[in-house]
């Protein structure tokens, strides 16, 4: 996978955020404060127009995959506000860390940059796995990548199960009550919705299964 | 939707430009959403900046002034600001002594400031935070982000800036900013929701004689959803919660705040509820707060904020102030 491919995950991951930001916005606003939709879609705008004026900027356009994932978590912070830019941005910049200078792309450094920015998330949030936040539907996507992989799948396999791991892990956020963010002040009134979160962890991770199989 | 406003897109930086154009007290950054006072930094005084969302007027912005906050940064409509803003903020206010960000606890205002505290940082600008977190409703326990910071946030504005204009160091500052914080307790009761220019409808159903119990101050529903009652059955239920966190005797600073859509006829009802109320549990309202002071856009409902006084927390309450919203003294 080369420096296009993870262009064309963000270019496509800002389509699926915008065709569905009042699908994020209302699942936002059973829980937390309907907005959800709104700010990370403004936020995705933000970085298509990074990357194209990057792309402008004779000699900055983003080299490396891992470039291009960087500057996607620095705009995200630089533009969301709210928890959803901190800890996206945070999840791509790890990423993008992980991934170095490298070129091309295989599977095991995937591997790696999805488990760097599921650490960069969990420490900053401090959430664990079932206080219904994207941790639930980024860390079981993380494992059935690894697991994928460890048993020698091919990539459009192994970004199946990763993209099926995380919607099966936001779906599952639907029983669970939040303990942490701001769904969490609802109490036990935060048990029937998906997290807002998880859904658009688990659109992303769909658009890089989508953008590969192309 | 009907609302007061060019566009949506624009809400924030087209009142920012009025915020301008209305307070000639205040340097306005519209692009950069950073509004902070005229005359620069004061030399050897800690600077006090805050920000949250958008949404709260006239939190933080119209408390920015003489005795209280050197910057606010507004986010976008109830979303944190971003790191960049806060770090603006923190730039020009220093003059040499630290900077105090407060912060009201919302995990995106908490991690946009601690990002903007470790920019600060590698520029070797002193930073303490504080994080307000007072809401009576929410409990403080692993199973919560924790309770949330809501009136307080005014009262550790006032005294914590009034205390830096006085010429304490960052530390001190620091800590009356969180002992007033310990000493108070909020509540809040929505008796509709509000709308979000950008999302353009309210932001929860709630029938004509229901109320939410236990509101922050970002539209979202409550802890509880109840029966529209009484105000003395209301004040009972928000100083019950208060009561139940922090003794209600000795002198109180009491703030009676509407949400946006309250008429101040029904909040000085209220004030009157809630004095009745202090004053059969032996607590003397000693300095008082009526109107809207941190809001949810149009939302009707109140909230009540209890800080338990020593003298010197007079003392620095009283201290003269000079900003858009609080101003006396001088």
């Amino acid at each position: 996978m080369d420096t296009e491919v993870f262009r064309a995950w963000i270019v496509s991951a800002a389509t699926v955020i915008q065709a569905n930001r009042d699908h994020l916005t209302q699942l936002d606003g059973a829980i937390g404060d309907a907005d959800h939709g709104i700010h990370l879609d403004r936020g995705f705008a933000a970085v298509t127009a990074a990357l194209d004026g990057a792309d402008a900027a004779a000699g900055s356009h983003p080299a490396t995959p891992g470039a291009v994932l960087t500057l996607t978590g620095s705009t995200l912070i630089s533009k969301v506000g709210g928890a959803s830019g901190p800890l996206y941005g945070v999840a791509f910049r790890r990423a993008g860390k992980a991934l170095g200078t490298a070129v091309t792309v295989d599977l095991p450094a995937l591997g790696e940059a999805l488990e760097a920015a599921l650490a960069g998330v969990q420490q900053l949030g401090a959430a664990r796995e079932g206080d219904k936040t994207m941790v639930d539907a980024l860390a079981p996507a993380t494992r059935a990548f690894g697991k994928a992989i460890a048993d020698g799948a091919p990539a459009a396999e192994a970004l199946s199960a990763l993209a099926e791991a995380a919607a099966a892990g936001a779906a599952a956020t639907i029983s669970m009550q939040a303990r942490k963010g701001r769904a969490s002040y609802l109490g036990p009134r935060s048990v029937g919705h998906e997290d807002p979160g998880a859904a658009s962890t688990a659109l992303i991770l769909a658009a890089l299964r989508d953008v590969v199989a192309r | 939707m009907k609302k007061l406003i060019n566009a949506p897109d624009t809400v924030v930086t087209d009142a920012l430009a009025g915020v301008a154009a209305a307070h000639p007290g205040l340097v306005v950054d519209v692009e950069n959403k950073v509004i902070t006072r005229a005359g620069g930094p004061k030399p050897g005084k800690v600077g006090l900046v805050s920000g949250g969302g958008s949404g709260h007027e006239p939190l933080h912005g119209g408390f920015v002034g003489y005795g209280m906050l050197d910057a606010a940064c507004p986010g976008e409509v109830f979303t944190s600001p971003v790191p960049d803003q806060m770090l603006l903020a923190t730039r020009a206010v220093d003059g040499g002594a630290g900077v105090l960000h407060v912060v009201k606890n919302y995990t995106g205002d908490v991690l946009n400031f601690q990002m903007a505290a470790e920019l600060a940082d590698d520029e070797d600008i002193e930073v303490a935070s504080v994080i307000v977190n007072d809401d009576a409703a929410v409990e403080d326990s692993l199973s919560t982000a924790g309770r949330r910071g809501v009136g307080a946030t005014v009262f550790v504005e006032k005294i914590a800036g009034a205390l830096a204009e006085q010429g304490a160091d960052l530390s001190a500052v620091a800590a009356v900013a969180r002992e007033v914080n310990e000493r108070s307790r909020s509540f809040g009761v929505a008796l509709s929701p509000c709308i979000m220019p950008a999302a353009g409808k309210p932001t929860f159903e709630l029938g004509d004689s229901e109320i939410e119990l236990g509101i922050g101050i970002h539209g979202e529903p409550g802890r509880h959803r109840g029966p529209m009652r009484s105000a003395r059955e209301l004040a009972a239920v928000a100083l019950d919660a208060i009561a139940a966190d922090i003794a209600l005797d000795g002198d109180l600073l009491v703030m009676v705040n509407g949400m946006g859509g309250t008429p101040l006829l029904e909040l000085y009802v209220m004030y009157h509820e809630v004095s009745e109320y202090i004053r059969a549990r032996g607590g003397r309202i000693a300095r008082n707060l009526v109107g809207n002071y941190i809001t949810s856009l149009e939302m009707q409902g109140f909230s009540v904020t209890v800080c338990g006084l020593t003298g010197e927390l007079t003392r620095l309450w009283d201290a003269p102030v000079d900003t858009p919203t609080l101003r006396w003294g001088r």
